[in-house]
Formats: C-alpha cells, structure tokens, sequence
C-alpha cells in the first residue's frame, strides 16, 4: 500500500465519518444537558430530505441549507415540547420523531416529486462543491506533504469542513463558556441549577437548538454534498451508528471524535476491500463487508473499553420535589 | 437605631425588641397542597445577625416554609419583607437578589463538577469562564480569611466527605453575597465531631452579622447554638421564644401539643401472658451509626403499650425490626415458642402468618399501593388467603366482595372497591387499612402513628377499633409523636429518645410533664 492509497483511504473515512461527527456532537450537546437524543436518525433523514428538495426547487445548496436546519431544528423543539415541557418519555419520543420522519419524507416526497419518495437527480450547481484550498494545486508536487495536503485536507465540500469545526467548538463551549457549565451542570443535577436560580427547561431547549442546527448540516451533507440528491432512506442508521459513537467516546468530544472516524474508516476499508483478492482468505463476501460497520458498532458497545458514565440525570425529567 | 453588619456578638433580648429592622418578617404565610394546609397564617419575625431555629416535627410544615422564602414555592397568601422592604420571591432568582442563601437537606451539588465549578454555577461573572473562575478563586481565599472556611477549590464533590460538601453548599452561597442563609436539617448527614465544627462555623457567621435560620427537630442543636427559636406544629406557627428563657421540656411540650383532649371509651382488661418479649436489641444503620440501643419491651395480651417519644429517635428502626422488615443484628424477639435473632429471622409474611399485623407509620409508602384500587389495596399481603378467592388466581369478585365487608364494617367513605387509594382522604385510607389488618384477628398489632393526618372524626374511630382489639386478648405495640393519644389509649407507657427507652411507667402515674421530660431525655424519676 502506497502512501498515495493510504491517504485516499483516509480521505474517504473522513467524508463517512462527517455526518457520524455532526449526528455525535449534536447527541453529545442534548444528552450532556440530560436529554437523550434517539431521534437523531430521524432529524437526520427529514433534514437530508428538506435540503434536497428545496435544492431541487430552488437550484441552491445554501437554501437546501437553510431549510434542512430549520427543519431539523422543528423535529428538536417537538421532542423538546414532548420531554420537557411535558416530561414525557424521552426514547419513546425520539423513536416518534424517526417513524414521523420515515413515513414523511416519503409521503411528502411522492407528493412534490412522484418519483417513487425519490428527489430529482441534483445538478452540480445545486450541490455543495468540493472546495479547494490554497495550495492544493501548487504544494501538489512536494513529496509526503503534498498530496496529504491535496488529497485529504483540499478538495472536501463544506460539510465536511464544519463537521471538523464542530468538535473544538462544541467542546469550547461546553468546557469554557458559562453557558456549557450550565447545560453540563442540568444534565447531572438538574436540582442544583434550579436552586442556583437557572431555567432547566430553558437551559435544555437551548441544547436541542444546537443538537438541532448540527443535524441539519449533516443531513444537508447527505443529499446536497455526498450524494446528489435524497432517497428514501438514505439515512440508512448513521443517527444510531453516530449515538453509539457518542456512548463509545464516553460524551466526551475528542473521543466521539476518534469513534467516529474509527467508524468512518472501517466503512471506507469495506469500500475499499470489495472486489480486492485478499491473502489466504481471498475475496470476501461483499454482504460480509457491508456488515463489518454495523458487527463494530455492537462489538465496540459491548463493553470492550471500560464502562462509560452517562450523564446523572440523562433520560429524567426535572420535577421539583414537593 | 441602626445596626451595622459587622457588629460582633449577638443581642437578641426578648424576642422583637432590640433592633430596628427584622431581617426577615413574614406574615400571615398560608400554602395548600391540595386539600393538605401545609402552612396556615405562619408569622415570622428574625433579628439580624442571630441564629434563629425553627424547630417541629416531621410534616409541621418547617421545610414547605422556608422553601417559601427561597421562591422554590410560592406561598398563596401573606407577605415577605426582608430587611424592612416588602419582597416578592417568586423563585429562587429572586431570593438569591435579596440576599437568602440556602443550604438544602439534600445538597445542591454537581458530584461530577469541582468544587470551584459548583460555587460558579449561577455566579459564574461572565459568558467565558476564565476570568470568572480567577475571580472565585480569590473570592475563596477571601471567604477562607474572614470565616476560616478552608477547601480544595480544585477537589472533585463526590470525592469530598459530607461535611466538607456542607462547607461548599455554605461557601456558594457566601459568595452570592448572602446576608441571610437557611439551612435545612443540616447535621442530619454529619457525624457528632462534624456537627460540632459546624456549630462553631455558624456561630463565626454570625460573629460577621450573617442571619442564619436553623431547620431542625433536634431540641439539643436548638438549645447548643440558637438565640431565639420558633415552634411549629401541624402547618401552624405555634410560639416563639427566647432560647436561654426556655427549656428542652418546654419546646417539646410545644412540638407535641396537649391541646385537644381525646375521649375514649377505656376498656379495662386484665393483662394476659406475654405474646411478644423484645430483647436486648440493638441496630446499627447502613452508615454503622447505633440507631437502637439494648431495646427491650414486653407486649403483653390484652394490653396497650403505649411508645412516646419525639420522631427519629428509633421508634421506626424499632418498628422495622419487629414487623420484620429489617432484620434483628444484636439481640432477640420471643415471639411465642419461636426466637427470632441474628440467626433465625422472619420476614415480614412469616410475622403476618405467625399473627403478627403492623399498621406502618407511612400509610402512603408501606401499608397502600396510592395508584392501586381500593380493593387491591385490600388484600395486599394476603394475596394467599381467602381474601382473593378459593383458586390460584385473584378473583375480582371476591376482592370486590372483600372490599365491600371491610368498607362497610370500618366506615370507609366513599364505599368504593374500584377507587384508586389516593383518591381517598387520609382518614379514609388509614381505615382500610386497619380494616385490612384487624380483619385478619392478629394476636400481635404494630402500630404506628395511626392518626397522622386524619380528621378528628376518623380518629375517634380508629381510637374505638384499637381499644375493641385489645377488648378481645390482642397484644398492642402503640408507636406515636401524639402525647395525647398515647394517654388515652396505653395501659403502659414507654419512653424513648436517641435510640433507648428512658424509662416505662404505667398510664395511672404518667403526665404530660413527666411524659415531656423523659422525651427529653431525662431518666425517669421513680
């Protein structure tokens, strides 16, 4: 394997793991404020939906954009209204957000577009271009530097840089702003920043917001930047793949990061594996590939490292005792 | 006349005259919880810069109170002034601006979060935390000079000792800049060498002219480091007093009450044999503190022991461990030919089998499932006897025809089996629950605190059922915080406090100052 081949295989794991990164961060911000996040699958889907189709109407990405968060953001405030406000059951919540948005996308879907819940195929101007850094062309003939520079850090749509943003940002503002030391805070013990004279329920909305905003742009990617266009489906278990990703780096955004590329890369190995003549094993089942990911995920959950503390107060609505 | 915060030393006087400007006046403080009055018309008045205790029972209505001042609740009628101006606390934002602090029973702390995070939250001093977190550093340094207040602002919480998460609890709200601060039942998690400490930082506080209302039901803590000290009971404000004008045996005597005079037609029997002996018993808590010491009772056929004392001193631990619910670790129970010790114990449906009833003190936790309907709730513990019909299975309609027998004979209102328990009133509920007990003729009864929360009719009635029982040869156990109705219904009375009995006696030569004074602690005088 070539240095060459190396980096393409990195270069693919990071376009895989941008809506794992994104879907992870957004559960991390609703969780670490105690509100778990099942739905992220079904944000992820509805939002990847909403981008295609107003990219399709309008021919722009950056509308497509737009809508995919504010639609995303919609899906948050209803399990928001559900769990907070009303302290309903916070899973049972999320798993209705993701049957709402399976049978949505579709039905809306067929409805705009009667391709069978498909959007129409994205042309380039209506897609997220893949971006190229200064130097990509120029630094291209350095040896080891140049292609790392021009193979994986240039040439990736917008998306994928935010995804790579959003980890600092989100562990910025969770560990060094006073907004994050509150939302930390009321997922552990709501009751002390009640005491403390804090909304918990306003502190938990804010948290769904972001979690919102976040999952937007991962579905955006989905349909206007990966692939050209929404269908049905497309989601395909990356919000649960990502909430596993989440528990594996122990709500912590550097290693949810790491999960996530660890995710990403065994996805793009499989990729890479399909077809290729093996030693000893030969050619591996292409079924057998495609699983490798999802065979991971639960292997990685089942307690290899070490026992992850979810926030105190995760899943609990805050009542004030009487 | 004006005070200065600094000034050292307290002057309280008699209560209300030596200051200018109460710290804090309430008046007229009334809140429901539906049809429960949990505070009814409390006035309060506190001087600044004292200690000031508020002093009751469980359930007087200390903590609704004081969760009132602290905007946790908001009250449905009355006034706050604090410092002189009227003050509208309707959450705990608002307190903190007038300068309350509270350091809650059960502490308000982030175990995950560091000393220093738990003092920013809420204070934090800006939207990064950076320059705020240097700022509460010095301000720690500062507090740790004026009140020899030390901590690790770097420790973990749940790292820290209890009594050290106390300290923090006190520093958070010192630093909120309050110059008045609550505390409730705050040595009920310190060990006796804590508390002591404790009681020296509280009288440093107010050494610098922090007011400091103490939630308690320990009379020794009043009597040890408050200046003035209020009494509540039942929901009601019922006096105030100087605390080196007053006595342990006169602020027990307030807690308990002797108002109403209960009537109860007394049944004289003769004492039969001893149904149950008590032993030697002695239990340790999970926390390895003594909680009985060397108990022993005789409950005897035909025959009320009546046990006083003020709630918490082991009158529940006691009633655990001869129902039992918790198991016996030093000493034993004879309970006719079998002993029941370390070794052999019996739970709780052996007791019941062996003709053993308890009537738990928490009518709501132990003796009803509130969400289950009236006629579950009736045969709950005897899911094996007739009560649910011949077969294996529960047969609705013979709990229903249960239900029905029980109702009627204990004068259950609504006569309901379909109710669900909580739809009752208290009075009601306790009496399906007797009626579920007596109806089994036990030869033992355990009972405790039969009357909480039951109107006066209801207790009548129940009075009536007790006597009726030992009527008929039942050895009573009588476990209640009501002086009153110990007197009315015990041939025997014992007396514990701190987890011994101080002394028993029988009915002819109790009183209530007698009575009063051995709950206080004070041995028996032949």
């Amino acid at each position: 394997m070539t240095w060459l081949d190396a980096l393409l295989i990195l270069d693919s794991t990071l376009r895989v793991a941008t809506p794992l990164i994104l879907c992870a961060m957004a559960g991390l911000v609703s969780e670490r404020a105690g509100i778990v996040d099942i739905g992220l699958e079904g944000k992820l889907l509805a939002s990847a939906f909403a981008a295609a189709a107003m990219a399709a109407l309008t021919g722009s990405a950056w509308a497509g954009l737009v809508v995919a968060i504010g639609v995303s953001i919609i899906l948050s405030m209803i399990h928001g209204f559900a769990c907070i406000t009303h302290r309903g059951e916070q899973i049972i919540s999320g798993i209705a957000i993701n049957i709402l948005a399976s049978g949505l996308t579709v039905v809306v879907g067929v409805a705009l577009f009667r391709q069978g819940g498909q959007t129409p195929s994205l042309p380039r101007e209506a897609r997220f271009p893949s971006l190229d850094l200064p130097g990509s062309v120029s630094l291209a003939e350095l040896p080891v530097f140049g292609p790392f520079w021009a193979e994986l850090v240039s040439g990736h749509t917008l998306p994928v840089y935010l995804a790579v943003v959003s980890v600092p940002l989100v562990w910025w503002l969770l560990w060094r702003t006073r907004f994050g030391l509150r939302l930390r805070a009321v997922g552990e013990m709501p009751a002390a920043v009640d005491s403390a004279g804090i909304s918990v329920p306003w502190l938990r909305y804010r948290a769904l917001i972001i979690a919102g905003i976040l999952c937007g742009i991962a579905g955006a990617f989905l349909s206007t930047a990966h692939g050209a266009g929404f269908v049905r489906e497309m989601s395909a278990g990356k919000g649960y793949i990502a909430l596993a990703a989440m528990i594996f780096g122990k709500w912590r955004p550097w290693s949810v990061l790491f999960a996530c590329l660890l995710f990403g890369f065994l996805e793009a190995g499989a990729a890479r594996i399909q077809g290729t003549p093996l030693p000893v094993i030969g050619e591996i089942p292409i079924e057998v590939v495609l699983i490798l990911p999802y065979v991971a995920t639960v292997v990685l959950l089942a307690g290899f490292f070490g026992k992850a503390t979810p926030p105190a107060a995760l899943g609990t609505p805050y009542q004030k005792e009487r | 006349m004006s005070h200065t915060p600094s000034r050292p030393g307290p002057a309280p006087g008699p209560v209300g005259s030596s200051y200018a400007t109460p710290a804090i006046r309430l008046t007229g403080i009334t809140k429901r919880f539906g049809p429960v009055i949990a505070n009814d018309a409390v006035d309060l008045e506190i001087a600044p810069g004292t200690i000031h205790g508020i002093i009751g029972e469980n359930g007087a209505g200390k903590s609704t109170l004081v969760s009132i001042l602290y905007g946790f609740y908001t009250a449905d009628s009355g006034a706050i002034e604090i410092e002189g101006r009227p003050a509208p606390i309707l959450t705990s934002a608002d307190a903190i601006a007038h300068g309350i602090g509270m350091v809650h029973q059960h502490f308000m702390l982030v175990p995950t979060f560091t000393v220093l995070e738990n003092i920013m939250l809420g204070a934090e001093g800006g939207a990064m935390l950076r320059g705020g977190a240097a700022a509460t550093r010095a301000e720690l340094l500062r507090l740790e000079r004026d009140y020899a207040l030390e901590i690790d602002p770097d420790a973990v919480i749940e790292e820290l000792p209890v009594g050290l998460q106390q300290r923090v609890e006190i520093l958070k709200a010192l630093r909120r800049g309050a110059r008045i601060l609550i505390l409730d039942e705050p040595t009920g998690v310190l060990t006796p060498a804590e508390t002591d400490r404790f009681f020296d930082i509280l009288r440093g506080l107010r050494e610098q002219g922090v007011t400091i209302v103490l939630i308690t039901h320990k009379l020794r803590e009043i009597m040890e480091v408050t200046d003035t000290v209020s009494v509540m009971r039942r929901g009601r404000m019922i006096g105030h007093r100087t605390t080196s004008e007053t006595t342990r045996e006169e602020l027990a005597d307030m807690m308990v009450g002797r108002a109403v005079s209960l009537q109860v037609e007394r049944i004289a029997t003769q004492p039969g044999a001893v149904a149950m002996a008590v032993q030697g018993l002695t239990w340790h808590d999970e926390g390895g503190v003594a909680r009985l010491s060397d108990i022993s009772l005789d409950l005897r056929a035909g025959d009320i022991l009546g046990l006083a004392g003020v709630s918490g001193n082991g009158q529940s631990e006691l009633l655990d461990l001869l129902s039992g619910i918790a198991p016996v670790q030093e000493g034993r129970l004879v309970i006719g030919e079998r002993i029941v010790d370390r070794s052999a114990a019996m739970d709780p449906a052996e007791m019941r089998r062996a003709g053993i009833a308890h009537i738990p003190e928490d009518r709501h936790r132990r003796a009803l499932v509130l969400p289950f309907e009236a006629r579950e709730n009736a045969v709950l513990g005897y899911h094996d006897g007739p009560q649910t019909g011949s077969g294996r299975l529960l047969d609705p309609t013979a709990m229903q025809a249960h239900c029905e027998t029980l109702m009627a004979r204990f004068d259950v209102r609504p006569p309901a089996p379909r109710l669900p328990a909580i739809g009752f009133s208290g009075g009601n509920q306790q009496k399906l629950v007797l009626a579920r007990e007596i109806e089994t003729e036990p030869r033992i009864m355990l009972i405790g605190q039969p009357t909480r929360g039951v109107d006066i009719g209801g207790i009548a009635f129940i009075h009536a059922e007790i006597m009726a029982r030992k009527a008929a040869g039942c050895a009573i156990l009588l476990v209640s915080v009501e002086l009153d109705e110990i007197l009315a219904l015990a041939d025997r009375i014992a007396v514990m406090n701190a987890g011994r009995i101080i002394g028993e006696i029988p009915r002819g030569e109790a009183d209530v100052t007698r009575l009063g004074l051995m709950m206080a602690g004070v041995e028996a005088a032949a």
